[in-house]
């Protein structure tokens, strides 16, 4: 489990409708009962303007590269639900996917809020075409077997820590306190992912032939992590993002250990420049059919209240 | 053995809980197994009828909320199945039974959810009912059973009113929006009121599990209690519960209702309901395609052990 828990629950307000008649059943009302839905408001006393000298178009398309990546990374993951192997798996993928979720909200609502259009979350999430989105491509590619989920949130998570260790001292300080509660997620999340790639490395010869499988499927979507868009090049160049062409050694160094735990092999690696296409708002045809699922219900209903 | 019969009817007697080590009855045993079993797997079931619209959530604070809610779900159906095998009862011999059939859970999974209000109704019917049945089992003679329970009718009560709260936002928005919980709540009342089982005088076990404090209430006065707190709530919500016959009967003190239909539920529960063979099918999928990682996952332990053995001072992953 995160080590940090919702502490505020949306819908703790409602406790006092009329007509509840259970009552009798609120002791103290606890509300990491329903975890994850909530905030400890990591932006509470944090100042929100812009930073002097950050262009605010370039902060709002950067918090769309991060968010973008937890809202995907995250539906992929509630794909998982009611499919996972085992119980505690199906707790920890939603766990996980809750954490992403979580981070995406906090992400997309900065972005909106630099970019002064006067977007929130939802509209930012529902409302963009898939030309719009700014995720990797990693994210995005469809679900396989669970040797290729651990394997794409191995080198998801090794990649998103080390980006949030850096961020965590980033000028700006929304990005700094979103990347600091992120941290502590993440963590975690890289954990489990790399017990189960040993287990399934370790595991049986069948299940490390999975494994080996799900790298494979995985690698070729690993350099593209590594590029740099524009925007990341003036936002780091400002202080305000991290480099990712300087995460690579640190991601190399997780999954050398965890591979090596695992018995397996690194895939090898096509040599030569790759550009940061997902950035770009380049995507692959799995994402327009993932945004046309989570977009559905939303843009069915115009004007509704949800 | 007379002694250890004495002491189980005296703690029964006493209000007191049977612990895991107590002597007890093996009708007892078998008819808590069964009865925490149907329980854990219905918490299992019970996520696929709502986890299908955790992709489709139309803002990202209900995805979070029903997200929680389904992980919820996944966490009672775990500490459900721990509460059985602390009757000698084991999870995958358990799950077995559930997959091939041989053992049921809640029939009210068995129906479709064919719109996001579906997901609030969800919440305020079928939990609603679902607390009604569950807040006396918080005093069941059964510990382990009764100690999970508390916790668990916490979180559904929980779950209730964040499904409440999605209705009474529902119903504020578009004329669209009103129309589709209208269409949910006439949908699922009926079955939801079938939740608390059939009639007192065609439930056969009911004396039996009562005299064992493991049942507190019948099925029909358990019925009668949510019908008449749903009554206040649904015209909060402004929505018409679909019974022409549901009045308040002053002399009672106790509203009426319609007559239930009892063949419905017998179909459902014989499993043809509309989605039986959809629920199980799912259940059986996702243990048949995770039996690899399982079985992964148990030979690392087994190497990891054998490591540990050859070499103690060193903690193999």
């Amino acid at each position: 489990m995160s080590p940090e828990r919702a502490t505020e629950h949306p819908a703790a307000a409602a406790a006092a409708e009329p007509g509840n008649a259970y009552e009798a059943l609120n002791e103290g009302d606890d509300p990491r009962w329903a975890y994850g839905t909530g905030f400890a408001d990591p932006l509470a006393g944090v100042d929100t303007r812009v930073p002097s000298g950050v262009d605010a178009a370039d902060l709002a398309g950067y918090c769309l590269m991060l968010g973008d990546d937890a809202l995907v990374m995250s539906h992929r993951l509630q794909e998982w639900c009611t499919r996972a192997p085992e119980l505690e798996e199906e707790v920890a993928l939603a766990n996980i996917a809750l954490d992403l979720l979580g981070q995406a909200r906090l992400l997309l609502s900065r972005a909106g809020a630099a970019e002064g259009a006067g977007r929130d979350e939802d509209a930012l999430a529902y409302l963009r075409d898939p030309g719009g989105f700014r995720n990797v491509r990693l994210v995005e590619a469809e679900n396989g077997d669970f040797g290729h989920a651990m394997a794409r949130l191995l080198v998801f998570a090794a990649w998103r820590l080390a980006l949030l260790d850096r961020l965590a001292g980033s000028r700006d300080p929304v990005l700094a306190a979103v990347a600091a509660k992120g941290v502590k997620e993440v963590a975690y999340h890289r954990d489990y992912a790399a017990g189960w790639v040993v287990r399934l490395g370790d595991g049986t010869a069948y299940s490390r032939e999975r494994m080996a499988a799900g790298l494979a499927a995985v690698w070729p979507l690993v350099p593209e992590l590594f590029a740099r868009h524009e925007v990341e090049a003036r936002l780091a160049a400002a202080g305000v993002a991290a480099d990712p062409a300087g995460l690579r050694a640190e991601f190399d160094q997780v999954l050398d250990q965890v591979l090596t735990a695992a018995t397996l092999a690194r895939p090898p690696e096509r040599p030569g420049p790759v550009r940061a296409a997902g950035r770009a708002g380049e995507h692959t045809p799995a994402l327009a059919t993932l945004l046309a699922e989570l977009q559905s219900v939303a843009r069915a209903h115009p004007g509704a209240a949800w | 053995m007379a002694d250890l019969e004495g002491h189980f009817d005296r703690t029964i007697a006493r209000d007191q809980r049977i612990e895991p080590r107590d002597w007890m009855p093996d009708g007892y045993r078998a008819t808590m197994v069964r009865q925490i079993a149907q329980h854990a797997h219905s918490e299992i079931i019970g996520m696929q009828p709502e986890g299908e619209w955790i992709t489709r959530a139309p803002s990202l604070r209900r995805k979070a909320i029903l997200l929680a809610k389904v992980q919820d779900e996944a966490g009672h159906g775990l500490y459900l199945y721990s509460a059985a095998e602390t009757l000698g009862a084991d999870r995958a011999e358990l799950t077995d039974k559930l997959i091939e059939g041989r053992q049921k859970y809640s029939s009210i999974f068995n129906y479709p959810t064919l719109g996001y209000a579906d997901v609030g109704v969800i919440g305020w019917l079928v939990d609603g009912a679902a607390i009604c049945n569950q807040v006396p089992l918080c005093r069941s003679s059964y510990g382990p059973y009764a100690r999970a329970m508390i916790r668990i009718c916490k979180e559904e009560s929980f779950h209730q009113r964040q499904g409440y709260e999605l209705l009474l936002t529902m119903m504020k928005g578009t004329a669209d929006q009103r129309a589709m919980v209208q269409d949910a709540v006439d949908r699922w009342w009926w079955p939801s009121l079938m939740m608390f089982g059939p009639p007192d005088d065609a439930s056969p076990n009911t004396a039996r599990s009562m005299a064992w404090k493991i049942k507190r209430h019948t099925n029909d006065e358990l019925r009668q209690r949510f019908v008449d707190m749903t009554v206040p709530q649904a015209a909060v919500l402004g929505v018409t519960l679909p019974d022409p016959e549901l009045r308040w009967n002053p002399e009672r003190g106790h509203h009426d209702f319609g007559a239930i239909d009892w063949s419905e539920l017998q179909r459902v529960i014989s499993g043809d309901g509309p989605c039986n063979a959809e629920r199980l099918a799912r259940r059986r999928a996702a243990h048949e395609d995770g039996a690899w990682v399982r079985e992964a996952a148990a030979a690392h332990a087994r190497k990891a052990a054998a490591r540990a053995a050859r070499e103690p001072q060193e903690v193999a992953g």
